[in-house]
């Protein structure tokens, strides 16, 4: 989140664009109802009916796979109308005739037609979203698992600039990340192109600063993203796999395909808390501690660093992950992992990386700090952008973007569009949460979300046993019949093992961000 | 916002235009019995407990009086102490008095005004009538609904709606027979609750109480371990075992709230099916190991492996120090950047 949390009660306007926010980040969610029981403007972008839309005071309910056209639909009524913030857009932005240019193609009447919103409607909220600021816009996973995810993304980036809604309170964009800790393993280079801090493996002077701290030679090569690293189990180029606290066997877009790879390897390490479907296929099991069970730090959505205490002893013989990879290195005869405590690491964490540099457990104690903290005695940076951006000119690009459909639309053999969601009681692949007898109670099953009126075609009742299927795999699920899903769409969470949702799912990949299309496949529906 | 100066029971307090009489009381830690007040909600006025004389003329209820200069109140006035004695005396009539057994017990606002008016053995047989026997409902897996016990404050009503915005409970019925319902007073867990239990925590009289479990013997500040949000919890431990989770009112991000996975789907952690001992594949069989078995074996197929046959998955659920350590021993150990994580999933 370029903002605070916190300060989302506090916007005049709300754009929730692909984000169940009450479903999957229920106490964000709580800012969001407070601001729009306080007068603001809610606007909610989304296929569904969702609980949010009871708070809107517009509910746009667009295409699955439309978010391009909607937004650059809004962006040209903001434009045609003039209701850009000029001054913003002239000192803190380039890019804007481009920019323009690429408006031609998102009159309001083609964004009907594509969206299937209607254009009163899209102009109605370009209108409220430019001209009643600050104006916040949070999106989550709707926006980003898409083949064209990161169009999405620079389609809100040149709503908020336009607008000049960055680096100011209460405004930003702002994505609602996941899992407890994904801002943070991303801040931890857990990626294949970045060390720690996103900077670049192939920039020299970064890895000779990483090869001097670690007294080694580093690979100048760019390694491979999740998606790709699975192709290449299955092609036998990757021999072993060190798969820690995750579950691709029931996560991975397309999990057929994962499955099959991860079959057919040499050597899978699995390190986890519990026996998941993916760990029951490992060569080698690792028993992990939970996060009650050792210190450390996770960094949240809004950027803030904040401490995890151990509150128990480690359960049997699990160690903490750290622990763990500290002994692998050291029997593998490598320097570097002599820690003791996780405040250690955190020490030469901070060495390596901008960001954290002024990070410490005892600054952390409080109530955290939110990146970039540059120095010790730093307080931490609620909110990004503020006069500057982190670019070599300072200034923000304006992205031009044209349409793209998603890759794989219903047709007559496969006639529904299938999206997916999660339930509020449950938590990714239920390895917790369906442990807990109390969630399970209130959520134990997973249901196909059908419109009423699809499910009159197809001779369905409610909560009757169906197969879906489509081009990558089919499994069996009960229906339910609600309004919330329009016509044609039909919609399942992945948090169930029996009906494993992304058997169905694309792994039509973001050509940037390496992201699996798991919002959009065509299935059919049909009768047990 | 600007300053004005009250009197309460001959002791001179500042406080800022905008208060209630109550609040400005509280905030200069000064009690004046109340029931259905929570800082977090707006005030109802529906207890009636919360009653003084202001300027020696006027009885009125100090949670929806405004703070003016100069005002002069009594709580210890005596027709303020008879009229608060007989609303309690009223509201305990039909109160169980089972306080022993009670989840509220010792943190009880019942009990606490109930002492505070000085209820005497005599003075509740004035109004005495039997307890009511509703049933419990106990159909939520994490709390339990006492109607006996409830004392009609509505903060249960006024969170899920002022705070929570789900409004799930609502007023049901008149007069005795008043009681905190659902729509069409179904079971809680056939409404539309949310099992957030902000209702459960912010009940003053254990109406709403979760259901019976071991009460903790210390607590630890952490992170919720779900989503992304962060929120700050207080883990409670009793032996080795962790027992309740409750909102950290310090957090920044949280301020206290919780949502039913952060607050109630803690049970995972001492869950029997937790993995204890390293497993190793021996014919197609995972069979219990011990550490330097497994380690051994997986240094061996490492040692074989490294550079462009290794890749590591690292997770979005585990703290940055593992997750650092991870990708370093990828980087710096295996010879490849093939490392990457849950991130888009």
């Amino acid at each position: 989140m370029t903002n605070s949390i916190s300060e989302i009660s506090g916007a005049a306007t709300i754009l929730a664009i692909g984000t169940n926010t009450t479903q999957a980040h229920p106490v964000l969610a709580l800012q969001v109802k407070k601001a729009a029981r306080n007068g603001a403007n809610l606007i909610v972008a989304n296929p569904k009916d969702i609980d949010l839309c009871r708070h809107a005071t517009i509910h746009l309910q667009q295409r699955p796979g439309t978010d391009v056209a909607l937004l650059m639909g809004m962006i040209r009524v903001i434009v045609d109308e003039g209701l850009t913030d000029k001054d913003f857009v002239k000192t803190r932005c380039e890019g804007y005739d481009e920019l323009i240019a690429s408006l031609v193609d998102f009159d309001l009447d083609s964004v009907e037609k594509i969206t299937s919103v209607p254009k009163e409607e899209i102009a109605r909220a370009a209108r409220l979203y430019a001209t009643n600021g600050p104006a916040s816009i949070l999106y989550c996973m709707g926006i980003t698992q898409h083949s064209h995810g990161t169009d999405n993304v620079w389609a809100i980036s040149n709503l908020a600039l336009l607008t000049g809604n960055l680096g100011k309170a209460s405004a930003g964009v702002n994505p609602l990340r996941g899992q407890n800790n994904v801002q943070g393993s991303c801040d931890m280079g857990c990626l294949p192109d970045v060390y720690t801090g996103y900077q670049k493996v192939e920039n020299p002077d970064c890895r000779k600063k990483f090869e001097a701290a670690w007294g080694v030679s580093l690979s100048p090569k760019q390694g491979l993203t999740h998606s790709e690293i699975f192709d290449q189990i299955h092609d036998g180029t990757i021999k072993s796999l060190y798969l820690i606290g995750e579950n691709p066997v029931l996560s991975e877009a397309n999990a057929s395909h994962a499955i099959e790879a991860m079959e057919h390897m040499d050597f899978l390490v699995v390190q986890d808390i519990f026996l998941t479907e993916t760990a029951k296929m490992a060569d080698v099991v690792l028993p992990a501690a939970t996060f009650a069970e050792k210190n450390g730090t996770f960094t949240n959505t809004e950027r803030r660093i904040q401490r995890v205490r151990q509150a128990i002893p480690q359960v049997g013989e699990a160690k903490a992950d750290w622990q763990i990879v500290c002994e692998m290195a050291k029997r593998l005869g490598a320097k570097g992992f002599d820690f003791n405590e996780p405040e250690e690491i955190m020490a030469e964490i901070a060495s390596l990386t901008p960001s954290y540099a002024g990070i410490g457990y005892p600054a952390l104690e409080k109530s955290g700090i939110q990146w970039p903290c540059p120095e010790p005695g730093h307080p931490g940076t609620p909110m990004l952008h503020v006069g500057k951006f982190p670019t070599v000119s300072g200034k923000a690009r304006l992205m031009p973007l044209s349409f793209r459909d998603s890759v794989e639309l219903p047709d007559a053999e496969y006639p529904l569009l299938l999206t997916t969601d999660r339930s509020l009681f449950h938590y990714h692949t239920g390895s917790m949460t369906r442990r807990v007898a109390g969630l399970e109670q209130l959520d134990s099953e997973e249901f196909l979300k059908i419109n009423p009126k699809d499910a009159a075609e197809l001779g369905l009742g409610d909560r009757e046993m169906v197969q879906i299927t489509s081009r990558r795999g089919q499994t069996t699920v009960k229906t339910k019949l609600t309004r919330i899903c329009p016509p044609g769409l039909v919609s399942m969470t992945f948090h169930f093992a029996e009906s494993p949702t992304n058997v169905l799912t694309s792994s039509a990949l973001d050509p940037v961000a390496k992201i699996p299309e798991t919002k959009v496949c065509a299935v059919r529906v049909e009768k047990v | 916002m600007s300053s004005v100066t009250i009197t309460i029971d001959g002791i001179k307090i500042s406080a800022e235009e905008g208060m209630t009489v109550l609040q400005a009381a509280q905030a200069n830690g000064l009690y004046i019995p109340n029931l259905c007040n929570h800082p977090d909600l707006r005030p109802a006025g529906l207890c009636r407990v919360c009653v003084v004389k202001q300027d020696d003329w006027k009885i009125t209820i100090s949670c929806k009086l405004p703070v003016k200069e100069g005002m002069v109140i009594s709580t210890e006035d005596p027709a303020v102490q008879q009229i608060r004695k007989n609303t309690v005396e009223l509201l305990i009539a039909n109160h169980p008095m089972t306080c022993l057994t009670c989840e509220a017990d010792s943190k009880c606002e019942l009990q606490r005004v109930a002492h505070y008016v000085g209820i005497t053995p005599d003075s509740i047989n004035r109004y005495r009538r039997s307890v009511r026997s509703i049933p419990l409902d106990t159909s939520n897996p994490f709390f339990d609904i006492d109607h006996n016990k409830c004392i009609m404050c509505g903060i249960c009503v006024r969170t899920c709606d002022e705070l929570q915005n789900i409004n799930a409970i609502d007023y049901a019925q008149r007069g005795v027979a008043s009681l905190i319902s659902t729509l069409g007073n179904k079971p809680i867990a056939e409404s539309r609750c949310e099992s957030c239990g902000e209702c459960v925590v912010r009940c003053p009289v254990a109406a709403l109480a979760t259901k019976k479990s071991l009460q903790p013997m210390r607590e630890v500040r952490s992170i919720c371990s779900y989503c992304g949000v962060g929120c700050g919890i207080h883990l409670g431990v009793r032996g080795d075992k962790i027992v309740g989770v409750r909102g950290d009112q310090e957090n920044p991000v949280n301020r206290g709230s919780l949502c039913v996975k952060g607050r109630f789907g803690y049970r995972f952690i001492n869950h029997p099916e937790r993995l204890t001992t390293p497993l190793v594949k021996k014919d197609g069989v995972l069979v219990e190991a011990s550490w330097d078995e497994a380690l051994d074996r997986i240094v061996e197929k490492f040692s074989e492996h490294k550079g462009e046959k290794f890749a590591a998955l690292a997770s979005a659920r585990i703290t940055n120090e593992d997750n650092y350590l991870i990708q370093k021993f990828t980087r710096a150990v295996m010879g490849t950047n093939n490392i990457d994580h849950c991130a888009r999933l």
